[in-house]
């Protein structure tokens, strides 16, 4: 039996999801039997079967990368319950198993795969949905990249209407209710944990508390970085409306008349625009454009 | 022996894994560690505090990059994607070595994150030390690979651990990161004489050692790295550097992970090893 042929075999075996208690399941979910596969290609040893010790490596297989789910989606526990989470998860695991080299991208897929299962998530589809997406938004947003700043002196490069270009790593949301309170009381209570190690992960049975789930209310977040901490800024619909234009490569112009401004004095309009520019500017939210490095 | 061509002819000491529970601690006290080790995974984003951290660490001490997910032993080809990211990290470090482990843990692009074992074969062990050959010319820095621990035996294995390991070293001509914990942990899963197996691996190729913690349970051994070095695992050190000379040491402390102090005093038990203040 050759080195590719073993690899496939055992995993295929380890990625098996586990039985209600832990263990490895007598049949792979289209009806192999994993005692044969494991007599294939493991030896038994005096205390342990074959079966035995390919358990092993099944059982650290998901305990290993549900730790690593549970880790960065904390919020979406709080959400969903406990017993919830450890359902999806490894339903979603098993659908979208790991495919780079960093568990930092294991929950990159989990939003589109909730939209198609919201069978996990009855009666709190949406605010569970929110909640994804802000955790997503925040793991993004601890590490990616930062462009040099856009300062006042690079301004004239732009031209009269300009393109301002947003720093990579900020994260635009608009949400139907305000999971970024709930978020941020979930993660006081936690500790910060390394990423990965090449140590064997015990499994820990996690809990969170039952908490009581916002209300429904429309809110616009940015999510971004300043100082290397992550923070969730909530800005209106109309400055939303202009990050996202602008983000999208729409010029300044453009942008503000993206936004619905029915209803609002242009005085207090354009005094909002004004104060909005210098937080954002001050924030370091816009970053060198091509036209800036040109000149 | 211990500076050679493997670890960048480099005499580093007694290292610690740089942890984030130590960070503050690291950062506000300075404290005196001949050098730290980071899981290159951990570092190799586009940017924000770890990076940030990680220079701040590099303005004071030295640092040897440890990956988790090279998977050397994989039959599919290696990442370039990660290569690249990993050869960034490699200069922004100045890491004089680089090490992975002697394992397999992906297929088909879908990856496991375990250090799965090797069928201990000369079929795996020529493709293994292509792959090795590869990433070391690709990342221009020495390459060594560790042995890992492991809780299972292949039917097809056609030599010993060690043999396998020294089969590999030698086809890619790399070095070796010698975990004797690792060592002692497959002993005791598998039935074979520690001893024998320090013994037997090319002695001139060792570029750092690895010490550890582990877990007991009723059947078997797991490699947990949560508590102190247990005195089997120092013996097997003291008989490693007896043969191989003083070489860089690193503890490793991954989980429930202690204050830096009480993990720097269990690290720094090595120098009386390597003092030759305890025998074996």
């Amino acid at each position: 039996m050759d080195l590719d042929h073993i690899q496939h075999k055992m995993f295929e075996a380890i990625r098996q999801p586990l039985t209600a208690d832990e263990g490895m399941r007598q049949r792979t979910l289209d009806g192999k039997s994993l005692r044969a596969i494991a007599n294939e290609i493991i030896k038994p040893n005096d205390r342990l079967t074959s079966f035995e010790r390919l358990e092993i490596y099944n059982r650290q297989y998901w305990f290993r990368i549900l730790s690593a789910l549970s880790e960065d989606f904390p919020g979406l526990r709080a959400v969903v319950g406990d017993r919830r989470f450890e359902r999806l998860a490894a339903a979603y695991l098993l659908d979208c198993p790991s495919q780079s080299f960093t568990l930092r991208n294991l929950g990159s897929r989990l939003e589109g795969w909730l939209r198609a299962h919201p069978e996990h998530l009855v009666k709190v589809e949406q605010v569970a949905l929110d909640m994804v997406r802000l955790e997503w938004a925040e793991i993004e947003a601890f590490d990616e990249t930062a462009k040099p700043q856009l300062s006042e002196d690079d301004l004239p490069a732009l031209g009269p209407d300009p393109k301002f270009e947003l720093q990579p790593h900020i994260r635009l949301l608009g949400l139907s209710y305000p999971v970024d309170d709930l978020l941020l009381q979930v993660r006081r209570e936690e500790a910060e944990t390394d990423i990965v190690s090449n140590a064997v992960t015990e499994r820990t049975r996690q809990t969170s508390r039952r908490r009581r789930l916002p209300r429904a209310e429309r809110i616009f977040l940015a999510v971004h970085r300043f100082d290397n901490s992550v923070y969730f800024k909530r800005i209106d619909k109309e400055a939303f409306t202009i990050l996202c234009a602008l983000r999208d490569g729409k010029s300044l112009s453009e942008a503000v008349d993206a936004a619905d401004w029915s209803g609002r004095p242009i005085e207090d309009a354009s005094a909002d625009v004004q104060q909005w520019f210098a937080y954002w500017s001050a924030q370091g939210w816009f970053c060198h454009t091509n036209q800036v490095r040109n000149k | 022996m211990p500076a050679n061509r493997f670890n960048g002819f480099t005499e580093y000491g007694v290292g610690i894994g740089l942890r984030i529970p130590h960070y503050n601690h690291i950062l506000s006290k300075k404290p005196t560690v001949d050098w730290f080790e980071i899981i290159s995974e951990n570092f190799m984003s586009d940017g924000g505090r770890p990076l940030h951290v990680l220079d701040q660490i590099l303005e004071q001490y030295r640092v040897v990059q440890h990956g988790v997910s090279m998977y050397f032993g994989s039959v599919e080809p290696l990442n370039r994607e990660h290569l690249k990211r990993l050869k960034a990290l490699v200069r922004r470090t100045g890491t004089p070595w680089l090490s992975d482990h002697l394992c397999w843990g992906s297929v088909d692009g879908t990856y496991s994150h375990d250090l799965l074992p090797m069928p201990y074969t000369f079929e795996a062990a020529a493709k293994t030390a292509d792959k090795i050959r590869q990433a070391r010319d690709f990342l221009e820095v020495p390459v060594v690979v560790e042995n890992v621990s492991s809780y299972a035996e292949f039917h097809v294995s056609e030599m010993t651990e060690w043999q396998f390991l020294t089969e590999v070293v030698g086809r890619a001509d790399c070095g070796i990161l010698l975990d004797v914990n690792n060592i002692y942990v497959s002993s005791r899963n598998h039935n074979f004489d520690p001893l024998e197996y320090v013994n037997g691996v090319p002695h001139e190729r060792v570029a750092q050692i690895h010490i550890a913690g582990h877990s007991k349970f009723e059947k078997y051994i797991l490699d947990t790295h949560d508590h102190p070095v247990i005195d089997p695992v120092w013996s097997l050190y003291a008989r490693a550097i007896e043969l191989i000379g003083p070489t860089a040491t690193l503890l490793e402390w991954d989980d429930r992970i202690p204050s830096f102090d009480e993990v720097h005093d269990e690290a720094l038990k090595a120098n009386r090893y390597v003092a030759g203040k305890v025998s074996v």
